[in-house]
C-alpha cells in the first residue's frame, strides 16, 4: 500500500534558483521520486545563495536550498556534452514528469526540447517555467523577483501615494509560480495516466502573476469594467474606522473594522457610550475626518495600552479581522504553530538539526513526510546511475570526462 | 453555453479532470482560487450559494451598493461595468467575477431541512467538497468529513481555516493581510525608511492557499485512483504561505537572526535593484542588477557616463555598500525615459528590468497580446470584456473558457434537473420554499 500521495511518480528534476525547485519540492514533500539534476561545476546556483548556516557561504550551508530541496535525490550531469544528453535519455525513460527552468530555447538547443523527449517517452509531462514564457516578444528578456512582480503583480498599487511603489516580501512571486506549475504538471499528469500521452506546459511567471489572486485579477477587471485603474492607498480600503496597520504598546496590529463591519469594533472597545450613536454607523462616516478625530482620540490610547497580542485576542472575541504584525522570532514562538507541530527539525550533516516550515497541507491519510533533508551535491550519483546498470569503474570514467 | 474566447474554443481532446465533480462552499479569494483551477484543468465545478444569506467579500462588497458610493469604493470593489451597479451587482463585481469562470452556481438553504436533504444528494454525486470558512461555520452547518464520507465514502474533504480547525486559534478570523501579519510578512515589505502604517494590504496568503489547495486536492485524487481512498484534507492557511517565506524562516531558524524590511532590493546583494522614476506621472521602472555584466551593460545603456567609473561603484559590493548614491543617479537617468523605452533599451543591454504595469498597461501590452493571454468573454449581466487568463498553457489539453463567469443561481435548472433528476414539481417546491432563485433577498443591503 502507498503512505504518501505521490509515491511511485517519478520526477526528473532540472530546475534551479526558487520557482522549480519548489514546484518539485511539493511533488517530493508528498511521495514523488524526484531526481535533481545540477550541473557538476557547482550545482543548483541557488547552493550559492543566502542566507548560509551561521553565515558561512558554503554550497551546502544554504537556507534557501536547504528548504527547497528536501525529500529529493542529487545526481550532477553535463548535458552540455553528448554523454550527458545519452544519460538524460535514459533517466527521461522512467520519468513521469520533468521539470525544467533553463531560459526559453535552452532545452531545444540541447537536443532535449519537448519533441525530443516525447519521442523517447510519449507519456511524458514536461513541464518548462520561464519569466515570460516561451513564445512572445519578451521571451529572451531578463527578469528579477522585483522585475516580475512590477510587471505581472499588482505592485503599481502598494506604498504611498507619490513615493515609488513597493514589492512583496522576499521571492514570493517565484513560489507563486512554482506551485502554480506543480498543480498544472499534477492535471497534466492525470491525464497522461488517462490517455497514454503526455504534453508539454509552458508556464509564464509573469502570467501566473497577471492571472493570480493577489489583487490582480481584480484590478485587471475593474479596469476592463469601468476603466479605473487601482492606486497607492496605505491602509485596508482607504478610509474607514479602525482599518489598516496601527500602533500599540509593542508593536503594530493589522486591522479591518470599517464600514459593515464597525459594530464588531465597538463591541471589542467594550461599547462605550459615545460610540452609541447612530453617526458612527452612517455610510460614508470612516470618511469624515472629524469623525476619525474623535474616534482616534479614544482609540489610539486604547490600543497603545494593549500589547499586539493582546488587542488581537480582545478582537478576535468580538470576530474583528485583526491579526499582530508579527517578527520571525514572535513566530517561531507562538503556541498555536508550536502547538500543532508546525516546525519539524531536520538533521542535516552540514547544518546539524534546524526547524523548516512545516507542511503546507495536512492530510489526514497520507501527510506529507520528510524522508530525508535537501542531498549533498551529486550524493546519489551511485544510487541513480547504478540502477540506470553503470559500474562504479563506469561513472569514475565519466567523473574523468566531466560528464558527471 | 457556447465557449467564448480568443478563438480559443475546445479541442476535441478531453480536459485532464473531465469527470471530476467538486462542491464549492468557498468564500472570498483563497478557496474560489483554488476551485477556479480546478475548473480551469476540466473539473466541474458547483459552487453553492444561499440568497438568503450575503457573505461578505464574495460577490462584492455589499449586495447592493449604491451608484454614487462606488467611487468611494477602490476600483477593485467600486469598478463595476460602466461603473453602475446594475439591477443584480453580485454578478458583476470586478473584485470577484474572474474568479467564477468555469464554475456553475447553484442556490440552497442549508438552514431548512430540505436544504440539508438536497446536500446530502449532492454530495453523493461530487468527489471533492471544497470550503475555506472559519472552523465553527461548517460545524453550526453540522457537515464533517464523517457526514461527507457516510454519503460518499471516498469523497475527498478540503478545509482551510486561516489558522487551522486544531489550536488556541481555531476560530480566529483573518483576511490574507491578517494572517500574513501574523506570519512576518508584513514587517519585510515596506519602505526602509517608514514605518508600516505607510504600506498597503496585499493578499499572498490567498494566491498561496489557492494554488497550494488545487495542487493538493489533485494528490489526493493521484492516491484514491490507486487505493480507491479518500480523504480529510486541511490547509491552515497561515502554515501554508509560511512555506512561500523560507528565505527569512530559514535565516531566523539557521541564525537567530530576524530579517527587516529591504524595500525593494534583495538579500542577494543586487544594486542598483528598485523601482525608479520613469517619465511621465507616477510611471516607474524595475531594475536589478546583480554582477559585473549586468553592470557594463547598464553603463552602456546610458551612454557610459562619468558617474559610472565612481570607485565606489567598481565592484558588486563596492555598488551594494553604496546602493543609495548609486540609485540616486540612476534615477536622474531613468526619468528621461518613458518606462516602456527604457525596458526595450535596458533589455537590449540583457539588463533585468521592467515597467511597473498597471492594469490599463497590461490589457494592452503586445507580449500578452502575441500569446493571447487576455479571453474576451460574453456575459449575460455586464457585457463583453477582457478578462485574465490562465496561468498556465498546456499543448494538449489547453485550458479553455467553458462558460462565463456564473451568475448566482444561473445553473439551478442544470444541476437540480439533470444531475440530481429532480422532477419539475419539485424543482417548482424548492422554489417555492426559497431555496431557488437568482436574487437576494430584499433586504439584505
Amino acid at each position: 500500500m502507498f503512505d504518501q500521495a505521490l509515491e511511485g511518480v517519478k520526477v526528473l528534476d532540472l530546475t534551479q534558483y526558487i520557482a522549480g525547485p519548489f514546484c518539485t519540492k511539493l511533488m517530493a514533500d508528498y511521495g514523488a521520486d524526484v531526481i535533481k539534476v545540477e550541473r557538476p561545476d557547482g550545482g543548483d546556483p541557488a547552493r550559492h545563495l543566502g542566507p548560509f548556516h551561521q553565515d558561512d557561504a558554503h554550497h551546502e550551508k544554504s537556507g534557501i536550498f536547504l528548504q527547497l530541496n528536501t525529500n529529493k535525490r542529487s545526481v550532477t550531469l553535463n548535458l552540455k556534452v553528448t554523454s550527458g544528453r545519452f544519460i538524460l535519455h535514459e533517466l527521461v525513460k522512467e520519468a513521469d514528469i520533468l521539470v525544467e527552468n533553463y531560459a526559453p530555447g535552452m532545452m531545444d538547443s540541447w537536443g532535449l526540447g519537448f519533441d525530443a523527449l516525447a519521442e523517447i517517452n510519449p507519456r511524458l509531462v514536461m513541464t518548462s517555467i520561464t519569466n515570460f514564457g516561451q513564445t512572445g516578444p519578451y521571451r529572451d528578456y531578463k527578469a528579477s523577483e522585483l522585475v516580475l512582480f512590477g510587471m505581472g503583480g499588482e505592485m503599481h498599487s502598494i506604498g504611498m501615494e507619490g513615493r515609488e511603489p513597493l514589492k512583496q516580501g522576499g521571492n514570493v512571486a517565484q513560489y507563486e509560480a512554482g506551485a502554480a506549475a506543480a498543480t498544472a504538471a499534477m492535471g497534466a499528469l492525470w491525464a497522461a495516466d488517462r490517455d497514454g500521452e503526455g504534453q508539454h506546459l509552458d508556464i509564464s511567471i509573469f502570467e501566473t502573476q497577471l492571472g493570480g489572486v493577489d489583487r490582480r485579477h481584480a484590478a485587471l477587471m475593474a479596469y476592463a469594467y469601468s476603466g479605473r485603474i487601482s492606486v497607492q492607498q496605505a491602509g485596508w480600503l482607504g478610509a474607514a474606522f479602525a482599518s489598516g496597520t496601527l500602533p500599540c504598546a509593542d508593536g503594530y496590529i493589522e486591522m479591518a473594522g470599517g464600514g459593515h463591519l464597525f459594530p464588531r469594533v465597538i463591541k471589542m472597545l467594550g461599547n462605550p457610550e459615545f460610540l452609541q450613536d447612530p453617526k458612527w454607523l452612517e455610510p460614508g462616516a470612516g470618511a469624515d475626518p472629524d469623525l476619525n478625530e474623535e474616534f482616534n482620540e479614544f482609540f489610539i490610547p486604547w490600543l497603545m495600552e494593549r500589547t499586539k497580542r493582546e488587542v488581537w485576542e480582545e478582537g478576535q472575541k468580538a470576530r474583528v479581522l485583526c491579526g499582530p504584525l508579527y517578527s520571525m522570532s514572535d513566530l517561531l514562538d507562538d503556541p498555536q504553530f508550536v502547538g500543532r507541530g508546525f516546525w519539524p527539525k531536520l538533521e542535516h550533516a552540514h547544518t546539524g538539526p534546524v526547524s523548516y516550515p512545516g507542511a503546507p497541507t495536512r492530510m489526514a491519510e497520507t501527510p506529507r513526510q520528510m524522508r530525508r533533508p535537501a542531498p549533498e551535491l551529486g550524493q546519489h550519483i551511485e544510487e541513480v546511475y547504478g540502477h540506470l546498470g553503470y559500474s562504479r569503474d563506469d561513472l569514475t570514467r565519466l567523473r574523468e570526462r566531466g560528464v558527471i | 453555453m457556447t465557449p467564448q474566447s480568443n478563438g480559443k474554443t475546445a479541442k476535441s481532446t478531453r480536459l485532464p479532470l473531465e469527470g471530476i465533480r467538486v462542491l464549492d462552499f468557498c468564500v472570498v479569494w483563497a478557496g474560489p482560487f483554488a476551485t477556479q483551477l480546478l475548473a480551469d484543468l476540466g473539473a466541474e465545478v458547483i459552487k453553492v450559494e444561499n440568497i438568503h444569506h450575503w457573505q461578505p467579500m464574495t460577490r462584492g462588497f455589499q449586495a447592493r451598493p449604491l451608484k454614487e458610493t462606488l467611487p468611494d469604493l477602490p476600483p477593485m470593489l467600486g469598478g463595476y461595468p460602466d461603473s453602475d451597479p446594475g439591477p443584480r451587482p453580485w454578478n458583476r463585481c470586478p473584485g470577484f467575477n474572474n474568479l467564477f469562470r468555469n464554475k456553475k452556481s447553484i442556490t440552497l438553504d442549508l438552514r431548512q431541512p430540505k436544504g440539508r436533504e438536497i446536500l446530502e444528494r449532492l454530495v453523493k454525486e461530487c468527489d471533492i467538497f471544497y470550503e475555506n470558512n472559519v472552523t465553527e461555520t461548517m460545524e453550526k452547518l453540522d457537515i464533517s468529513y464523517d457526514f461527507l464520507k457516510s454519503i460518499r465514502p471516498d469523497i475527498i474533504m478540503m478545509r482551510v481555516p486561516a489558522y487551522g480547525s486544531v489550536g488556541p486559534y481555531r476560530n480566529y478570523r483573518a483576511l490574507g493581510v491578517h494572517l500574513e501579519s501574523v506570519i512576518g510578512h508584513s514587517l519585510i515589505r515596506g519602505y526602509r525608511d517608514s514605518d508600516p502604517s505607510t504600506n498597503s494590504a496585499i493578499y499572498m496568503g490567498d494566491y498561496a492557499a489557492g494554488v497550494q489547495g488545487a495542487f493538493t486536492v489533485l494528490a489526493a485524487l493521484h492516491y484514491r485512483k490507486r487505493t480507491g481512498k479518500g480523504q480529510l484534507i486541511e490547509l491552515a492557511q497561515a502554515e501554508n504561505a509560511v512555506n512561500f517565506l523560507s528565505e527569512a524562516v530559514m535565516d531566523y531558524t539557521l541564525n537567530g537572526r530576524v530579517q527587516g524590511t529591504l524595500g525593494n532590493r534583495n538579500m542577494f546583494g543586487s544594486a542598483p535593484c528598485g523601482a525608479f522614476p520613469s517619465k511621465g506621472d507616477n510611471n516607474w521602472i524595475s531594475i536589478t542588477v546583480s554582477n559585473d555584466a549586468e553592470w557594463q551593460g547598464l553603463c552602456e545603456a546610458m551612454g557610459n557616463p562619468d558617474w559610472c567609473k565612481d570607485e565606489r561603484y567598481s565592484d558588486q559590493y563596492a555598488r551594494w555598500k553604496n546602493a543609495d548614491q548609486l540609485e540616486e543617479e540612476l534615477s536622474r537617468w531613468t526619468v528621461k525615459y518613458d518606462k516602456y523605452e527604457a525596458f526595450h533599451l535596458l533589455q537590449s543591454h540583457g539588463i533585468p528590468s521592467g515597467p511597473v504595469m498597471h492594469a490599463g498597461d497590461a490589457h494592452s501590452d503586445p507580449h500578452l497580446k502575441e500569446r493571447d493571454f487576455f479571453n474576451r468573454i460574453t456575459h449575460t449581466e455586464a457585457g463583453t470584456h477582457d478578462y485574465p487568463g490562465f496561468i498556465f498553457n498546456m499543448s494538449r489539453t489547453p485550458p479553455v473558457v467553458r462558460n462565463a463567469p456564473c451568475r448566482m443561481g444561473e445553473h439551478n435548472e442544470y444541476v437540480y434537473k439533470e444531475i440530481l433528476k429532480l422532477s419539475d414539481e419539485e424543482y417548482a417546491q424548492l422554489e417555492a420554499e426559497g431555496h431557488i432563485g437568482m436574487d437576494f433577498d430584499p433586504e439584505i443591503p
